[in-house]
């Protein structure tokens, strides 16, 4: 247990950061699912072809983190048993009661969006294997065998339908997130109009980022190549975003600073004297300015195919630090000075413990399992491009 | 041939309709009498005791008079053991005030104001002092309220604000949206939201609240703001009060006499 470090008059009832690092988590996981499916709709919806190598990568990816962006919360409550109060006894009023209910709508449509589009691929498997492993592509195959040219043209149809449905949804699922902090008047630095727009597009990036980072590991150490154009393509969409990103989140701190509240005060001070690292160095300077100048480079310089590579996936990996910063700066920052505007605390996240850094680290880990598992039985790349169905 | 079959299969279906409908309402007939029965049966109980207590009829007001508080911390002793508070948390605090000859601002509350305030030496003159007591403000508008996802807190009819221990998931977003810290989670205790009720147990069967109740010089004032005879509605209607951070919107329900600019 760490000790609290104070300074000034906080209200006896603020010593404790109440949100621990669990709900630094959440917002970052949820965050990767947005992204990754903004890079699937690109391809399916938008037609962005270069994409086409990710895919179905990104699908399965926003479905691994969609299984994983609850688990935090649960480590967190108070009484984690009582979590489906949530949807049995919703409150409308609040924000937080339609998570239960936009978490379930995504997750069922990025679940079917999945099985659309593995459709072709369990049913080609169901055909070729035999025994135990024909009877599990038969039941993945929901018994329905049926590949026929009507029935693809209408899965594509389908994909198509529930990609534009995924679309908003991920972008609601994730704007809400960040309303879920920008609405709270009692806090000064979360209540503000811009933070569901600052969540979306840090989100955004960080998906994005996410995906590139997996993709180069992946070909990396396995035998998949890696395909320039495709990755050129997320670096193009990875800059685009995160100009938009660390413009809004530089127009936030601007306002405040330039507004000048009463309570900026206190603000600034924490930011200053809690949050010197993560906020101005980590999240304002190194991880948002040299992404923000390289991948200019990266996008519209001409330079080796293997430099430009190597400098992308070091900006996508600052991006995900940057966004992480950013979720810690947010989350734990708002909770860093006390309500009297007069005092800080501070918080130090635990090693072991129900919500200490060992857990978060397996919750953080467990997405990425899951696509293995997932690999294991359906390919998350095609190896031969030409076979590919949709 | 056909025509008879489809007959007697509707005429089965119709047996079959008629006998559930049957069978359907003498369920339903017997749940609403089981019903009707759960909802009178207690309230024939109480009524057999006296009148039944009409929370339709009770609206509530606190009166804080920080030019009378002395800072003896008796409030907040008698709080924590009326409502069992645990260690490190409060429902209910006092703030101290230091104002030097330099407009320096020295605020503290050590535990609470539990054990009251001990001197401290100042090398600055202190110009003005006062002391000012906190409790949940019971707001008209409450925020804790607004964003509980599970309806755990609620307002009740007199204007209390009470959190339900049992349907509370412990998520914490009541506390984070308190604009005064009046809100707060045990996670090694109970593992709920908890605060000051005004007493809410006590108030129920007319006793004032037990930091009322045990108040040296009358700082603090307990009681219906709807009975134009008692005393919170005479210093409504004679004094001029303030209430904690009005820019929130939150209508406090906690009336403060003599605030200075620098409480918040």
């Amino acid at each position: 247990m760490h000790e609290i470090i104070t300074t000034g008059f906080l209200f006896p009832n603020d010593l404790h950061a109440h949100w621990s690092v669990m709900i630094v988590l959440y917002p970052y996981i949820t965050g990767l699912v947005a992204g990754a499916f903004i890079v699937s709709s690109l391809y399916h919806v938008f037609g962005v072809k270069e994409l086409k190598p990710v895919a179905r990568f990104s699908l399965v990816a926003a479905f691994a983190f969609l299984l994983f962006a609850c688990t935090p919360l649960l480590f967190h409550l108070g009484h984690p048993e009582r979590a489906l109060n949530i949807m049995f006894t919703p409150k409308f009023t609040s924000a937080m009661s339609g998570f239960g209910y936009i978490y379930t709508f995504y997750l069922m449509i990025v679940l079917l969006e999945i099985w659309f589009v593995y459709r072709p691929e369990i049913i080609r498997r169901a055909r070729e294997t035999s025994g135990p492993l024909k009877a599990l592509y038969w039941c993945l195959a929901l018994g329905s065998l049926n590949d026929n040219e009507n029935a693809l043209a209408l899965d594509h149809k389908i994909i198509t339908v529930l990609a534009a449905i995924g679309i908003p949804s991920a972008c609601i699922l994730h704007g809400y997130v960040g309303f879920l902090f920008g609405s709270l008047k009692s806090n000064p630095w979360w209540s503000s109009p811009l933070m569901p727009v600052i969540f979306l597009l840090s989100a955004i990036v960080s998906g994005i980022s996410i995906l590139i980072v997996c993709y180069w590991l992946i070909c990396r150490f396995s035998s998949l190549k890696l395909d320039t154009e495709c990755i050129k393509t997320m670096f193009k969409y990875l800059w685009a975003f995160f100009i938009i990103d660390v413009t809004m989140e530089g127009l936030e701190l601007l306002t405040h600073v330039y507004e000048a509240h009463e309570e900026w005060h206190i603000v600034s001070l924490m930011l200053s004297q809690r949050l010197g690292f993560s906020f101005y160095v980590l999240q304002m300077g190194i991880c948002s300015l040299i992404p923000l100048i390289v991948l200019g480079f990266v996008v519209l310089k001409k330079m080796q195919d293997s430099t430009r590579i190597k400098l992308g996936l070091t900006c996508a990996a600052l991006i995900l630090i940057q966004v992480l910063a950013m979720r810690w700066n947010v989350i734990v920052g708002g909770q860093l000075f006390s309500k009297s505007l007069r005092g800080l605390t501070s918080y130090t996240p635990t090693v072991l413990g129900r919500e200490g850094l060992v857990v978060a680290l397996v919750l953080f880990v467990m997405p990425f399992v899951v696509m293995y598992v997932f690999n294991l039985i359906l390919p998350l790349f095609d190896k031969e491009p030409k076979a590919e169905q949709q | 041939m056909r025509h008879a079959a489809d007959k007697t299969r509707d005429n089965m279906k119709n047996i079959d309709r008629r006998d559930f409908l049957k069978t359907g309402g003498k369920l339903c007939a017997g749940g609403l009498i089981v019903y009707t029965a759960e909802l009178l049966l207690p309230r024939l109980g109480r009524s057999a005791k006296g009148p039944a207590y009409d929370w339709e009829k009770h609206l509530y007001g606190f009166v804080v008079d920080t030019t009378l508080c002395i800072g003896c911390g008796r409030c907040v002793k008698a709080c924590k053991g009326e409502n069992g508070v645990p260690e490190g948390f409060y429902r209910t605090w006092v703030e101290r005030y230091r104002i030097t000859e330099h407009e320096e601002v020295l605020v503290d509350s050590p535990r609470g104001a539990l054990d009251g305030f001990t001197d401290i030496e100042s090398e600055a003159k202190v110009v003005k002092s006062f002391f000012v007591p906190k409790l949940c403000n019971q707001c008209s508008k409450p925020n804790c309220v607004q964003v509980c996802p599970v309806g755990a807190t609620y307002q009740t009819k007199e204007g209390v604000v009470l959190v339900d221990d049992k349907h509370c998931v412990g998520c914490s977003y009541c506390v984070q949206a308190c604009p005064y810290g009046a809100r707060y989670i045990d996670h090694h205790g109970r593992g709920v939201a908890d605060k000051c009720t005004w007493c809410y147990h006590r108030i129920r069967q007319g006793k004032t609240t037990a930091c009322v109740q045990v108040c040296p010089v009358g700082a603090r004032l307990f009681g219906r703001v709807d009975d134009p005879e008692g005393p919170v509605a005479k210093l409504l209607h004679s004094k001029r009060l303030q209430v904690l951070k009005p820019e929130t919107g939150n209508e406090p329900m906690v009336l403060y006499i003599g605030l200075d600019r620098e409480v918040r």
